[in-house]
């Protein structure tokens, strides 16, 4: 194994880090305010990328009609509450947020395809197509169940997480799609050749982050999700919406699935089920951080992209095993540690 | 007219008369969900287009979804033997699936046409009748056409499953025979995003030519990150690779690639004596008038001649027994056991008591990508 090799590695290890980075930072997000094991989330990660590559060769993507679908049961969803709470005054918003809002945005990308627009428009009306899905996800299968048990919900998003990929299988085939990539520029850094894809992933993961960070510190839309993340009843009795916030923490999911789709579409093949997989990656990630820290769980994402690419060099046939067996000794570690904690909760 | 030939004659009209209510039972089993997906609906696909009646009499198929999990695939099939008293079974598009069933056809003293290429102890043989060429077959065109062009040594890379396996023991198996040396063995699985490692050690061991063991759009990724890399050697793929996606998706890198596949990949390039031309030619037409432009794909091919090798074998097990009882089961057996010179999508087929693939260099032809699609490699 020589030193450029060995740069090889590291550049490629870093490049999945930091999409895993991204994913593991929206898992943990989202289980620290609804206590939601997030499987489904890789399935935005599918869903922006297919969509991109359907875009780009002319197709309407599918999405639109999840869309329009899950927005639609999630209307009829909300205006039976209403009609049982006597509330009415409710309906123009509801049909503003969960019709029209979708209505407009697939009757955009209808009129938009066949024109084949800029790559960059392009990302963004799959950004308007994926990012709606998670709080319409939220609102149709977790709300309801909002204060069940941890593994409630943990089966509760796989049933979602099923729903989805077969969706996804109906909408996109079975077959792999790649989307253009931003520039086909490469840049010689030394004796690495580092193309401008893999550098555009490590930005946008770095701007993401920062974002979220000044997200969590200067807004109170940030501190409210803290807050509910501490202690949910004590949120709820300082007067912070606990399903605005499930709902704020799907859209923040959704949104960095959508975007980490669409940074790796182009690197390499996308499958409707592909998602799964890098979500679960994302998902080791976030537990070699302990499930508690975003700063450890990006570093546990990007140790599992490290793991990743050099097993993959050294023993490939054993490389799933080898960054899958990672959690047991972090798991084995963790219940060791928190043990008189269980027994406090019973 | 004297007695005897009346009394034939009676006999054969009452014999054609039953006949002709027994209506024959097919039962499929296929993934067009699961992993396998993007297989299984070309598989699955195909039985629309597959004739209606087998030897002349009426065929009802029966098809169910496995979702391409083995498990699913063996219960099906022992639910269309047991309660839906199948004829004989077809199915799956994996190669773990087909094992399953294969087993259940074995203690159910059923008929199963495999249609993905399953290697099988011999004595479990007995009821399975694989339709697809064997890997073997498949990759000795490569091998021949690596050794014209003087490769002595071979990287491989293939999926970590069962396919990427079956590819690698074909290539080393064929080593010997042809003067090459395999010196890799890197494995990727369909949803990696990168190959970076196992492409980089592929580049170490600095092989003339590289094999790739993947399927479908699978086979780009390892193609593409080669070339990236600046690997100049030619690419060799399987015919599980060889459909227009793969293209889609490889773009520019996976030019000059060679890969074996069925005839039917190119009937239109096909000499004009070439034993399946008609049929290929005709299969894929119709295929894609129902499926759309460049939907061509070996695997409803599979399926097709998967029918075609059953209606061969049925008028002579017609003559033992009826439809839908044990003694036709087993005289179908026998009868596919026989059949001779039965011109499918893919090959020509003659089975014998110890072949029950039964095809030939007829069966494979090489092609190579150039200006985005697959041409036949002259």
């Amino acid at each position: 194994m020589t030193a450029d090799i060995v740069a090889w590695l590291a550049q490629d290890g870093i490049t999945n880090g930091a999409i895993y980075a991204l994913l593991a930072l929206a898992l943990l997000l989202v289980f620290a305010v609804t206590r939601v094991i997030f499987v489904p989330q890789g399935e935005f990660i599918a869903y922006a990328a297919l969509s991109l590559a359907l875009m780009e060769s002319g197709r309407v993507p599918g999405t639109v009609y999840i869309l329009l679908g899950g927005g639609a049961l999630a209307a009829a969803m909300e205006i039976a509450r209403a009609v049982r709470e006597h509330a009415l005054s409710r309906l123009p918003r509801i049909l503003a947020l969960y019709v029209l809002l979708p209505v407009v945005i697939a009757a955009i990308v209808w009129w938009a395809v066949p024109r084949k627009l800029d790559q960059w428009l392009q990302i963004l009306l799959v950004l308007a197509m994926v990012v709606p899905l998670g709080p319409i996800m939220y609102r149709i299968a977790y709300q309801p169940l909002a204060s069940a048990s941890v593994l409630v919900l943990f089966i509760v998003s796989m049933a979602v997480h099923y729903v989805l990929m077969g969706l996804s299988l109906v909408f996109f085939g079975g077959e792999g799609l790649r989307s253009r990539p931003f520039s086909d520029a490469h840049f010689k850094v030394g004796m690495l050749d580092v193309s401008a894809q893999s550098l555009w992933v490590v930005f946008a993961s770095m701007v993401l982050i920062g974002a979220l960070w000044l997200l969590f510190e200067r807004s109170i839309y940030g501190k409210a999700l803290r807050a509910t993340a501490v202690n949910r009843i004590g949120a709820r009795l300082v007067g912070i919406p606990a399903n605005l916030m499930g709902q704020l923490s799907f859209l923040l999911a959704s949104f960095i699935g959508a975007v980490s789709g669409i940074l790796i579409s182009p690197i390499t093949t996308i499958y409707y089920d592909t998602g799964f997989i890098i979500g679960l990656k994302g998902f080791i990630g976030a537990i070699l951080g302990g499930m508690a820290s975003y700063p450890l769980a990006a570093a546990g994402a990007l140790a599992v992209g490290l793991l990743e690419s050099f097993s993959s060099f050294w023993a490939s046939a054993y490389k799933e095993s080898i960054v899958f067996t990672l959690i047991i000794p972090v798991l084995a570690w963790l219940s060791l540690r928190s043990r008189h904690v269980e027994e406090e909760d019973e | 007219m004297n007695r005897k030939l009346i009394a034939a004659f009676a006999a054969a009209s009452v014999l054609g008369a039953g006949a002709a209510h027994a209506e024959i039972t097919v039962g499929v089993t296929l993934g067009a969900t699961g992993p396998g997906a993007s297989l299984g609906i070309h598989y699955k696909n195909a039985f629309q287009l597959v004739p209606k009646t087998l030897g002349g009499e009426p065929v009802k198929y029966i098809i169910l979804e496995d979702g391409s999990d083995p498990t699913n695939a063996g219960k099906n099939a022992r639910k269309l033997i047991t309660e839906d008293k199948v004829d004989a079974v077809m199915g799956s598009n994996g190669v773990p699936s087909s094992i399953q069933i294969a087993q259940v056809a074995f203690e159910a003293k059923t008929p199963y046409l495999c249609l993905t290429p399953i290697s099988l102890p011999p004595e479990k043989y007995h009821w399975t009748f694989v339709v697809p060429q064997t890997t073997e077959l498949m990759m000795s065109a490569v091998a021949e056409h690596m050794k014209a062009h003087g490769v002595k040594t071979v990287g491989y890379i293939g999926f970590s499953d069962a396919w990427g396996d079956l590819v690698y023991k074909a290539m080393t198996q064929l080593a010997p025979d042809y003067g090459y040396k395999v010196v890799t063995d890197e494995r990727y699985a369909r949803p990696d995003t990168s190959v970076t490692g196992q492409v980089l050690k592929i580049l170490a061991a600095k092989p003339d030519v590289v094999v790739v063991g993947g399927s479908g759009t699978g086979g780009a990724l390892p193609h593409v990150a080669l070339r990236e890399r600046g690997y100049k050697g030619t690419i060799y793929h399987n015919h599980g690779t060889v459909n227009a996606e793969v293209i889609k998706v490889g773009g520019k890198d996976v030019e000059g690639a060679i890969a074996p596949t069925g005839p039917l990949i190119v009937p239109e390039e096909l000499p004009a004596d070439f034993p399946t031309k008609a049929i290929s030619l005709e299969f894929t037409k119709r295929y894609e008038d129902t499926f759309g432009a460049g939907k061509r794909n070996a695997f409803a091919g599979y399926s097709y001649d998967g029918v075609l090798i059953l209606n061969a074998a049925v008028p002579a097990a017609l003559k033992k027994a009826k439809p839908g009882t044990p003694e036709f089961r087993a005289a179908l057996r026998d009868a596919l056991e026989n059949v001779k010179n039965v011109v499918g999508t893919h090959g020509v087929y003659n089975m014998t008591p110890t072949d029950h693939n039964g095809e030939d260099a007829r069966a494979r032809v090489l092609v190579r990508v150039d200006n985005g699609a697959w041409h036949l490699l002259k």
